[in-house]
């Protein structure tokens, strides 16, 4: 069993009138099955109402199962007695970066987690210093969290949850309000405590760029997964990607396009330089 | 650019005053205030007046900031120096139409003026040099003893600190929806009260749903950070006390010996 | 022409020493009915442009006309202004305040004083045409998706009967489907209506394929003004400016310096996937 693993679970969010009766259900998310990795880049696509988000959530057990079973690091999301252990082992860093920064100083905010689980005040300092630098923060730790960017912001709530140490960090659509800077800014910063510290990330988005550098790409749709597999293995199924209501990376679908036209062109190419290369062999081939 | 605004109005120099404990500085502002209201002749005063030059020099603070704080209660200045002026009975000096001016009112309206500047002035002080935050801690801190009687102590300075971090945020909100209704042709200026009410309404409903939704996220963003109130929490910067706050409290005790003796003496 | 925008200058918190030039000396002028997209940094002074251009910030220096009349110009009604220039703001669903949608859309036109009667029909119009369906107009407006959210704030905007409608980045937080909607009825505004369209985003893939015009702001000046083709071809400055083209455009001028030849102006897939199958079959080099 991997660091996460969920068992034909299932999630309804439940409307109810004034008088507790049952107005409404909506399956958010309907028997899905998923084992992740220790120390794996997992990129979760879908569009917005697919239930990526919802799955998320459970991860942290800010959510718990509605029917079947979710266990991080081995322990069971539904055991209350649990709850603060899981949180502290898979963090979460969610889309507005405003809403989810507590502190009115950057390194107090970071420290913010660790003085919750009572972790002792000096190393409380040792944790806030190593996270500041792990997210290349440093240099702004005294200053108001309101002075910095959006994917600044996104770094030190990246920065907060690092420094709980965790084993996991669940990112939900972190770089959608941002602009095209900051959405890499965060991305790199993710991809680094992957390789570096060997935090299993799970990154849900609905941006393709920022899911090609990831191990595993998960599609969602309708609360259930419905494409897994390396970047490369989804990239290749263009219009199945299309009908999910998903983009493909321009260079991934102009190379798909050139092999619907008959060329000879490899699927599921996801760079530019991938695609010049496999282009300039296809050149070579028709002059041979 | 409204984000620039800065809360509470903490002026950042580096002095002793600055680095004392909060908890210090706030005994501190009691003990003055306190003081101003024992103080009842001249040489009292003029001890208020020595202690407060003495800690605006260490304070490393323009005196223009310390006076700022007085434009907004002006008003109330000049009522209640007038208040005292014409309505304390007394020997008459002289008469302004049916107003009458006695020397006791003189003197009383003297002494009020003297003490609301002194009591503002000297609040300034520790506002100028005490940042918002430390002042939330330092409160939750003296007010540690409230909990025994079940007030929530901890949980109002989370408040307080999290309004700290919001106003600035929804400033620059309810700027954006202002405009935002402006451009659908809204008209905040014009009307009478009644009209203006109205208008205010496109502006308020977005706000307090943008306020609400920021709540929501921020609670959850918390409890994912596992926060569960008070209990078991560390403290990143623990409020300690340092040589200078002993020393500051000793110099307290002076100099509510020295108003007291003034008192008794004159 | 519609607007236009002469050496406008913005200074924010003139002689303290938070003063910071947000615009300076921008000058360019836009004809009926074209779609411009503006492009630029975060801070790069487009957010102030276009605030400007409906009379919501005044202008330190410079001056702005529309239909040849100064718009801060004595006697010029902003209101009047206001109807005419709509302005989307980024996230607009942010400002719905009433209780169904119907009403919502209404509070524009109501604004400008028009009859009970054609504030309705206006807002009807304006419902349908982003396409939001008869059966939401009695909807609170709360409980809709995200994406309808903001169609209905958009058709607040639309009701007013401008005829410019500027937008600031109308697709942000939404999926790939929803950007398309909302942009794909932005095109129709255009096309159908012959409404003049200003949108500020910052994909340049969509840029590509739907502006005629690009106007790059850098440092609140204004850096490059022209087709989207010729913006593209200066992409080693836009990446100065943290901005970049289209990834096809990367793919052609690689694929150019390794002696394909092809035209450097292809901008998207399209048009890329046309040229390159031409290359293949040619095999010219």
């Amino acid at each position: 069993m991997g660091i996460i693993k969920a068992s034909k679970l299932v999630f309804d969010y439940i409307r109810r009138d004034e008088e507790e009766n049952i107005e409404e259900t909506d399956r958010a998310i309907d028997g899905l099955s998923v084992d992740v990795e220790k120390g794996s880049f997992v990129a979760v696509l879908g569009h917005n109402g697919s239930g990526k988000s919802t799955l998320a959530k459970h991860i942290n057990a800010i959510l718990v199962p509605t029917e079947g079973t979710v266990w991080v690091s081995g322990m069971d999301t539904a055991d209350e007695s649990k709850v603060w252990e899981i949180r502290k082992g898979a963090g979460m860093v969610f889309q507005n970066p405003d809403n989810q920064i507590i502190g009115n100083v950057v390194e107090e905010d970071v420290g913010f987690g660790p003085e919750n689980i009572g972790v002792p005040t000096d190393d409380i300092w040792k944790r806030v210093d190593e996270s500041l630098k792990a997210v290349g923060m440093t240099a702004f730790r005294y200053k108001s969290p309101n002075k910095l960017s959006g994917g600044q912001k996104q770094r030190v709530a990246i920065a907060g949850v690092m420094a709980m140490r965790p084993e996991c960090i669940v990112l939900d659509e972190p770089t959608a309000m941002l602009d095209p800077d900051g959405r890499k800014e965060v991305i790199r910063t993710v991809t680094e405590l992957n390789r570096k510290e060997g935090i299993t990330v799970i990154l849900i988005t609905h941006y393709m760029e920022e899911v090609i550098g990831a191990d595993r790409v998960i599609v969602m749709d309708e609360g259930k997964i419905v494409m897994d597999g390396t970047p490369r293995e989804v990239f290749s199924r263009v219009d199945e990607l299309k009908e999910y209501r998903l983009d493909v990376p321009q260079v991934t679908e102009l190379a798909y396009e050139l092999r619907k036209g008959g060329a000879d062109m490899p699927a599921g190419i996801l760079s530019i330089d991938e695609f010049v290369e496999s282009f300039m062999a296809a050149m070579g081939g028709t002059e041979a | 650019m409204l984000r620039e605004i800065t809360i509470g109005q903490y002026y950042p120099v580096d002095s002793v005053l600055h680095r004392m404990d909060p908890r210090t500085k706030l005994f501190g502002t009691m003990v003055y205030i306190v003081s101003l209201f024992l103080a009842d002749n001249v040489w009292c005063y003029l001890a208020a007046a020595v202690f407060l030059a003495a800690v605006i020099r260490l304070s490393h603070v323009p005196l223009s900031f310390m006076v700022r704080g007085l434009k907004a209660i002006l008003f109330l200045l000049l009522i209640s120096v007038s208040f005292n002026l014409f309505l304390t009975e007394g020997e008459e000096l002289f008469r302004i139409w049916f107003l009458r001016v006695t020397r006791e009112g003189v003197r009383m309206a003297g002494f009020m003026a003297v003490r609301l500047i002194f009591l503002v002035v000297g609040s300034s002080v520790m506002t100028l040099t005490t940042t918002p935050n430390q002042l939330t801690d330092g409160l939750e801190k003296s007010l540690g003893f409230l909990k025994k009687v079940r007030v929530p102590v901890h949980e109002m300075a989370m408040i307080m600190s999290i309004a700290l971090r919001f106003i600035p945020i929804l400033v620059e909100e309810t700027d954006k929806i202002m405009k935002a209704q402006m451009a659908r042709g809204a008209d905040f200026e014009s009307g009478g009260l009644v009209q203006k009410a109205k208008s205010m309404v496109p502006l308020l409903v977005p706000l307090f749903i943008s306020a609400f939704r920021r709540a929501t996220d921020l609670a959850m963003a918390m409890e994912a950070r596992c926060y569960h109130g008070g209990e078991g929490r560390t403290r990143m910067k623990p409020l300690r006390y340092a040589g200078r706050d002993y020393a500051a409290y000793l110099t307290y005790a002076a100099y509510m010996g020295v108003m007291l003796a003034l008192r008794t003496v004159f | 022409m519609a607007i236009k925008v002469e050496d406008l200058t913005y200074v924010y918190n003139a002689g303290t020493a938070l003063e910071q030039k947000a615009l300076d000396g921008v000058s360019f002028e836009i004809p009926d009915g074209q779609f411009v997209g503006l492009i630029g940094h975060t801070g790069s002074g487009k957010s102030t442009l276009i605030q400007h251009l409906n009379g919501l910030v005044k202008p330190t220096g410079g001056k702005i006309y529309y239909n040849g009349e100064d718009i801060n110009g004595e006697g010029y009604s902003l209101r009047q202004l206001r109807s005419k220039v709509g302005l989307v703001f980024q996230y607009p669903e942010h400002q719905l305040f009433e209780v169904d949608v119907i009403s919502d859309v209404c509070y524009g036109p109501r604004n400008l004083g028009l009859s009970e009667d054609e504030v309705r029909e206006r807002a009807q119009a304006a419902l349908r045409l982003v396409g939001m369906k008869e059966k939401y107009w009695d909807q609170s407006p709360f409980e809709l998706s995200g994406g309808q959210k903001r169609r209905v704030a958009i058709a607040g905007v639309l009701a007013m009967n401008p005829e410019v409608l500027i937008l600031d980045e109308p697709t942000a937080g939404l999926d790939p489907r929803g950007r398309d909607e909302i942009l794909d009825q932005v095109r129709a505004l255009h096309d159908a209506r012959g409404m003049t369209i200003i949108l500020v985003s910052h994909s340049m893939e969509d840029m590509a394929r739907y502006a005629e015009r690009l106007l790059v702001m850098n440092h609140g000046r204004k850096a490059f003004d022209g087709t989207p083709k010729e913006i593209f071809r200066h992409y080693r400055e836009l990446e100065q400016m943290g901005l970049a083209a289209p990834q096809v455009t990367y793919v052609i001028h690689a694929l150019r310096e390794r002696g394909v030849e092809l035209d450097e102006d292809i901008t998207t897939v399209e048009e890329a996937r046309d040229a390159l199958l031409e290359a293949l079959r040619t095999g010219r080099r």
